[in-house]
C-alpha cells in the first residue's frame, strides 16, 4: 500500500497524561483489478482524529462495516495507516518495523470478539498463557509460572490448577473468554484493546466479563478501548464515547452526557433502536431509518449519513461534508444541524 | 381462556442419543400458543430452545432417544401423522421456520426469488410464474426491492438476506412460524427494522409466531406471552406485561437483572455458575444450584403450580398456586 507520509517517527511535544492520540487518520485500502491495476479505494477509515488519556476508558460505537475494526487494527498496527499519525507515547508508530514493533505489541492486549476462535485449539491454557511470555523473551521459567498463575487469579481463574491442563473446549464461553482477557493482560500492556469482548456470550455472563474488564483498568490504571455495537453495556464500562459511521466519527463525548443530549441524527437513531425490556414495545413500530450503511468504495457526497437522514438539509448535507463542530463544551458532532449554534437535536423533546 | 388454541404442545420429550447417554433437551414441556399471538422462548445457550423448535416441526437428526408427547394444531393431533403427511401437510404449509443464521441458510446457488417460490410450487402446487409473481408481493412485504429476486445471496446484505428467509416462511401464508434467533447477528438499525417488518405481518396477516431468542431486550419487541426455559424445561409462562414488570421463576428474575438498560440506576446482575448437564440433570429443580432463594424442598423436582393463571415451576409458588401438575407427583404433600 502507498502511503504518502513524509515524517519520520520524531517524538512529538504532548501531554505527559495522553497515551495515545490519532491525527487525521485514514485507512484506506486499495482495490485492485487483475491483481494489479488501480480501480478505487476502500475508505474504512476517514479522517479520524481523537486522544486517549492514561487510565482512560473509551468506547467506539457503530454498526458493522462502519470501520471501528479497521480503526482497531490499525491501533495494534494490524494495517499500516493510509494517511494521518497514530502516536504512541508520544512516538508515531505508523512506521515502526522489526524489534520496535514487537515492543510496541507487547505494551497493548487485545481481547478478540469470538473467544472459542481467538484460542488455539491444540494448546492447554497453560501453553497459551506462556506463549507471550516466551515470544517476548522471558528465559525464566520460574518467573513466567509466576506471571502465568498471576494472570489467571487475576480473571479468576481458579482455583488455577483446575484449569492450567484444560483445553478451550473444555471451558464455557465466559471461561475462555477469561483466559482470552488473561493472555491480553500477561505482558501488563497500558492499553487494552477489546473488540466487543462480549457479543459472542450469554447474556447472564457477560455483565461479569464486562466488570472483570472494569476491575482490571481500574487496578492496573489501563486504557482501554471498548469496541461494539451496543450501547446499553457501554455506560457500564466507559467514560467517553465515539460513535463512528461509515468510516467518521460523527459525534463524541461523555457517556452521560451522549444519553442525555444525543446531538447526530445518527446517534439518535441508535438510542431509538436499542431496545429496553418492556411489553409496550410491541404494540407500535419503531421510528428507525430506513436502509443500510452505505459502501465504503463510493460513499455519497457530502455527510454520509444524508440519504438516510430524516433533517437532511437539501443542497447542504448532500454536497459539503460537515466540519467538526463543538456545540457544548467537550461534545463534538460532524453534523450540519448544529452550524448555527444549536445545541440540541430537534425533536427530541417531542420524542420524550 | 376459553378460546381454542392454534397450538398446544403436551408434554412434550425430545431425547437424543450419544455414546455417554441420553441428552434431555426437551424435557416434558406444555405451552400454549393462541391465534394471532406471539410466544417468545427466551433462555441461555444450550437450553434446549431450538431443540424444541425442531421437535414442533419434526426436524430431527437422526440420534434420537425418545420423541414423545402431543402437538395439536388447530385440534388436530400431528404426532399421528406419519413423516410424509407431515411433510406434506404440516410443514411449511401450516408451520413454517426461520432458521437460526437465516442469513447463511440460503442456497448460494440459485437466485433469492427462486428460494423463495420454491416452497409455493412444492407445497401449493403452484406452476413457476405463478410462484414468482407470489413471491414478488412476499419481496414487497418483508421489504426487498422486487429487482432483488434475480440476486443471489452473496450480492444480498445480511439485512437483505434475513428479510428474504423471512419471505420465504411467508409464502405459503402459514398459521405459524417458528422464527429462530431471527435478529441475533444483524446490526442494531436493521434487528429494528426487521422486528418493524415481523410485526407489520402479524398485524396485517393473523399469523402466529414461536420467537426462539436469548435476546430479552428485542423479545420485547414481539411478545405477547413470554415462555422461559432452563435446562431443557420450561420453568414459566407469564403474559409479556406481566412478564417484563414482574417476572415469577427465580431464574426469570435474574434473567432480567441481566439485562444491561440505557437509563436508569440500576446496574445490572450476572448469574453465578453455568446450567447443568442435560445428560444428568440434577433430580431435584434444575436452577437450585444458582438459585439465590434455594430452600429445602428444592431437592425435589417442583411441579408446575398455577398461579394467577400463569404456570411456574417453582416451590415458592406452593402456597399461592391455584393447581399443580403434575398433581401428587414424588408424593408431594401439598398438591394431594
Amino acid at each position: 500500500m502507498s502511503t504518502d507520509l513524509k515524517n519520520t517517527p520524531t517524538p512529538s511535544r504532548t501531554d505527559e497524561d495522553i497515551l495515545l492520540s490519532v491525527e487525521d487518520l485514514h485507512v484506506w485500502f486499495e482495490l485492485k483489478k487483475w491483481g494489479f491495476s488501480h480501480v478505487g479505494w476502500v475508505r474504512a477509515v476517514d479522517k479520524v482524529n481523537f486522544q486517549l488519556k492514561r487510565g482512560e476508558a473509551i468506547a467506539i460505537v457503530g454498526e458493522s462495516g462502519c470501520g471501528k475494526s479497521s480503526l482497531m487494527k490499525t491501533l495494534l498496527l494490524l494495517n499500516r495507516p493510509h494517511k494521518g499519525r497514530v502516536i504512541f507515547e508520544g512516538r508515531d508508530i505508523s512506521n515502526l518495523k522489526g524489534r520496535a514493533l514487537k515492543q510496541f505489541r507487547a505494551q497493548v492486549g487485545f481481547v478478540q470478539q469470538d473467544p472459542y476462535g481467538a484460542l488455539p485449539p491444540f494448546m492447554p491454557v497453560h501453553r497459551i498463557l506462556d506463549e507471550p511470555l516466551v515470544i517476548n523473551g522471558i528465559k525464566n521459567k520460574k518467573e513466567r509460572e509466576e506471571r502465568i498463575r498471576n494472570a489467571m487469579q487475576e480473571v479468576a481463574l481458579t482455583p488455577v490448577d483446575d484449569f492450567l491442563n484444560k483445553y478451550p473446549h473444555m471451558l464455557s464461553g465466559g471461561q475462555q473468554q477469561r483466559v482470552v482477557i488473561a493472555r491480553a493482560m500477561i505482558l501488563e500492556p497500558k492499553l487494552l484493546v477489546a473488540d466487543e469482548p462480549v457479543s459472542m456470550l450469554d447474556a447472564s455472563v457477560r455483565v461479569e466479563i464486562l466488570r472483570l474488564l472494569r476491575k482490571l483498568q481500574e487496578e492496573h490504571n489501563l486504557s482501554v478501548m471498548y469496541i461494539t455495537h451496543d450501547l446499553s453495556t457501554v455506560r457500564y464500562f466507559s467514560e467517553r464515547i465515539f460513535v463512528m459511521y461509515a468510516g467518521k466519527l460523527v459525534e463524541q463525548t461523555h457517556i452521560e452526557e451522549l444519553l442525555d443530549n444525543p446531538l447526530h441524527p445518527y446517534t439518535n437513531a441508535l438510542l431509538t433502536g436499542t431496545s429496553v425490556p418492556d411489553a409496550a414495545n410491541a404494540k407500535h413500530i419503531k421510528h428507525v431509518p430506513p436502509g443500510e450503511p452505505p459502501s465504503l468504495v463510493n460513499p455519497p457526497p457530502g455527510c454520509r449519513f444524508h440519504p438516510r437522514c430524516e433533517h437532511v438539509i437539501a443542497g447542504k448535507c448532500d454536497v459539503e461534508e460537515p466540519p467538526d463542530l463543538e456545540p457544548l463544551p467537550g461534545h463534538l458532532v460532524n453534523c450540519w444541524l448544529y452550524a448555527d449554534g444549536q445545541t440540541r437535536y430537534p425533536g427530541l423533546e417531542a420524542r420524550g | 381462556m376459553s378460546e381454542n388454541p392454534l397450538l398446544r404442545v403436551e408434554d412434550l420429550a425430545l431425547y437424543f442419543k450419544t455414546r455417554v447417554g441420553q441428552v434431555q433437551a426437551v424435557d416434558h414441556v406444555h405451552f400454549e400458543l393462541k391465534k394471532n399471538r406471539a410466544v417468545v422462548i427466551l433462555g441461555e445457550s444450550g437450553c434446549g430452545k431450538t431443540s424444541m423448535a425442531k421437535a414442533i416441526l419434526r426436524l430431527l437428526p437422526r440420534n434420537v432417544g425418545q420423541y414423545s408427547g402431543k402437538i395439536e394444531l388447530d385440534g388436530q393431533d400431528v404426532m399421528q401423522l406419519d413423516d410424509e403427511a407431515f411433510r406434506t401437510q404440516i410443514r411449511w404449509v401450516k408451520i413454517s421456520m426461520v432458521p437460526q443464521a437465516a442469513m447463511n441458510a440460503l442456497n448460494p446457488v440459485l437466485r433469492a426469488g427462486d428460494q423463495v417460490a420454491e416452497p409455493a410450487m412444492v407445497h401449493l402446487n403452484m406452476s413457476k410464474e405463478e410462484a414468482l409473481a407470489r413471491a414478488k408481493v412476499m419481496f414487497q412485504h418483508v421489504g426487498v426491492p422486487v429487482d432483488f429476486l434475480a440476486r443471489y445471496p452473496f450480492e444480498l446484505s445480511g439485512g437483505m438476506r434475513q428479510r428474504v428467509a423471512i419471505a420465504m416462511a411467508l409464502i405459503t401464508n402459514p398459521q405459524l412460524i417458528v422464527l429462530d434467533e431471527p435478529t441475533s447477528a444483524l446490526d442494531l438499525l436493521t434487528q429494528a427494522n426487521i422486528m418493524n417488518v415481523l410485526k407489520t405481518i402479524k398485524w396485517e396477516t393473523g399469523t402466529s409466531y414461536i420467537l426462539i431468542t436469548h435476546d430479552i431486550a428485542t423479545s420485547s419487541e414481539l411478545a405477547d406471552e413470554v415462555a422461559v426455559m432452563y435446562a431443557g424445561q420450561i420453568v414459566e409462562v407469564n403474559e409479556a406485561e406481566s412478564f417484563f414488570s414482574q417476572p415469577l421463576h427465580p431464574y426469570s428474575q435474574k434473567l432480567m437483572a441481566s439485562v444491561p438498560r440505557l437509563y436508569g440506576d440500576k446496574e445490572p446482575d450476572f448469574i453465578p455458575g453455568r446450567p447443568p448437564s442435560l445428560l444428568n440433570p440434577p433430580a431435584g429443580c434444575r436452577f437450585a444450584d444458582r438459585c439465590p432463594l434455594r430452600f429445602e424442598q428444592c431437592d425435589r423436582e417442583p411441579p408446575t403450580f398455577i398461579v394467577d393463571g400463569h404456570p411456574v415451576k417453582c416451590w415458592l409458588y406452593e402456597k399461592e398456586a391455584s393447581a399443580a401438575f403434575p398433581p401428587a407427583a414424588n408424593g408431594s404433600g401439598d398438591a394431594s
